[in-house]
């Protein structure tokens, strides 16, 4: 199971609590991820990745294993440790404003 | 007896306020989505149990909730706003061209016959439509087409922020837009025309009365004279008798024409209501004294109104969706500031009291008369 912690605004909006596990055949990945985590609280949808061109959101940033994955492409193999269900992958809400 | 229910949109968070027909005692409830902004909450004229709120952030982007049992429990609906064909360009500051960019809901207009259809203001400014209570938005493009390229941000955004619906024509309604003016459409939307005739945008715009381009702020109807309108620009307060046609000032005797909302009392047709606001760049009453102004003709003579407002050291700003009127007799009047209080005034504006006063910045007051 892949191990998902998302902000406290998103836990609020999918109506979950603690971390949301997911169960995920095939490469493991942030565009896999999340379109396991937007199938199962499709109230996700639009709010990590824009509707129009499913990019990441400006202020939302991707965590695992002490990296910022943000960058990398989405497409890109997450962490061993995220694959196994040891580490989760940390959906962020960036630091913004004063 | 009848009952108001206020519906309060603010920086951080939905706060619905209720009382019975004194409007005295206030319960209080919320926040809801905390942390969220709300810029706009309001209730089907047709199904007053049915409420849609547009949540949004910048972080995580655009919700639409909906309740059916008065804000006791929401649910999501669509969030997908997607420009119709080609996104199109419009006007950027520095005078290029630049593509539509969905941000925000501003402002949520329930049919007043059907209760699964309602209209949703944009920034960057469209209006989309749901025919199935929010579950799906489509936009009517015909609106971009009126001149849309020449169209421009305000410091607020390119926001669609005034949806008017017109109750005695059902295929008239009229749209406001920062900074692009006033919209019309006799055919339910598929078509549009810019109603700007008359506004004056000195120091604004290089042609003072160019056919789009005008900041405008509010615009306001009575339901039984709808071919009248109000207006509050940037600057001064305006009139229409001919369901915008043609415009002409009634700033009259104000201390100040800059504002953000208007609004009409629900009986009285020639009774209008504006909160001046010191000037574009200080953005809160002048003398630091909150005075809501009535005019009771229709507008140019206009009476100041500050009892129980505060007319000391007072640096709020009222912003555009934060003032309405309630149907009970009398007319009740209710407004949100910038500083979190929320004002009633349970006769028509004579005597005003505080429903609360800490809430975080208000974006938007609307108001039910329940049966």
């Amino acid at each position: 199971m892949i191990r998902v912690l998302l902000p406290v605004h998103l836990r609020t909006l999918a109506r979950v609590e603690g971390e949301v596990k997911l169960p995920l055949e095939g490469p493991v990945t942030v565009r896999s991820v999340l379109d396991a985590l937007e199938a199962a609280y499709p109230v996700l949808q639009g709010a990590i990745r824009d509707h129009t061109n499913g990019r990441r959101r400006p202020y939302v940033r991707f965590f695992a294993c002490e990296s910022d994955l943000s960058h990398e492409p989405m497409d890109a193999p997450l962490p061993e440790a995220v694959a196994l269900g040891t580490e989760p992958l940390l959906v962020v809400g960036a630091m913004a404003g004063g | 007896m009848s009952s108001v229910r206020v519906l309060v949109g603010t920086r951080k968070g939905a706060f619905i306020l209720a009382a019975d027909g004194k409007r005295r005692r206030w319960d209080v409830a919320g926040p809801y989505f905390a942390g969220w902004e709300i810029y706009h909450i309001a209730g089907s004229p047709v199904e007053p149990n049915r409420l849609y709120a547009s949540q949004s952030s910048g972080w995580f982007g655009q919700k639409i909730q909906r309740s059916d049992d008065g804000g006791q429990t929401w649910e999501p609906m669509g969030d997908k706003f997607m420009y119709e064909g080609e996104a199109g360009t419009h006007q950027w500051y520095d005078g290029t061209q630049h593509p539509w960019e969905f941000k925000r809901i501003w402002h949520l207009q329930p049919s007043l016959s059907d209760p699964e259809v309602v209209y949703a203001g944009a920034e960057d400014a469209a209006l989309f439509r749901s025919a199935d209570g929010g579950k799906a938005w489509k936009e009517l493009p015909g609106l971009r087409r009126a001149k849309g390229h020449l169209w421009q941000p305000g410091a607020g955004g390119m926001c669609l922020h005034t949806i008017v619906l017109d109750p005695k024509e059902p295929g008239r309604m009229f749209t406001a837009i920062s900074a692009a003016g006033v919209f019309r459409t006799d055919d339910a939307g598929e078509t549009w025309r810019p109603v700007n005739r008359g506004l004056k945008s000195l120091y604004e715009l290089p042609d003072p009365d160019a056919e789009v381009g005008h900041c405008v702020h509010c615009i306001a109807m009575h339901p039984s004279r709808p071919e009248v309108l109000y207006m509050q620009k940037h600057w001064d307060v305006m009139r229409s008798d001919n369901a915008g046609e043609s415009w002409g000032e009634v700033s009259g005797n104000l201390p100040s024409d800059f504002g953000f909302p208007i609004a009409v009392h629900t009986h009285e047709p020639d009774t209008v209501y504006v909160v001046p606001i010191k000037s574009d760049s200080e953005h809160f009453p002048p003398e630091g004294k909150l005075r809501v102004y009535r005019s009771r003709a229709g507008g140019n003579e206009w009476e100041p109104l500050g009892n129980g407002l505060p007319q000391d050291h007072c640096y709020v700003n009222v912003l555009r969706d934060a003032m309405a009127v309630d149907s009970l007799e009398p007319c009740g009047v209710y407004f949100g500031t910038t500083g979190g209080q929320v004002y009633a005034s349970p006769d028509g504006g004579d005597t005003w009291e505080a429903i609360v006063r800490d809430l975080p910045a208000v974006l938007s007051v609307e108001v039910q008369t329940l049966p």
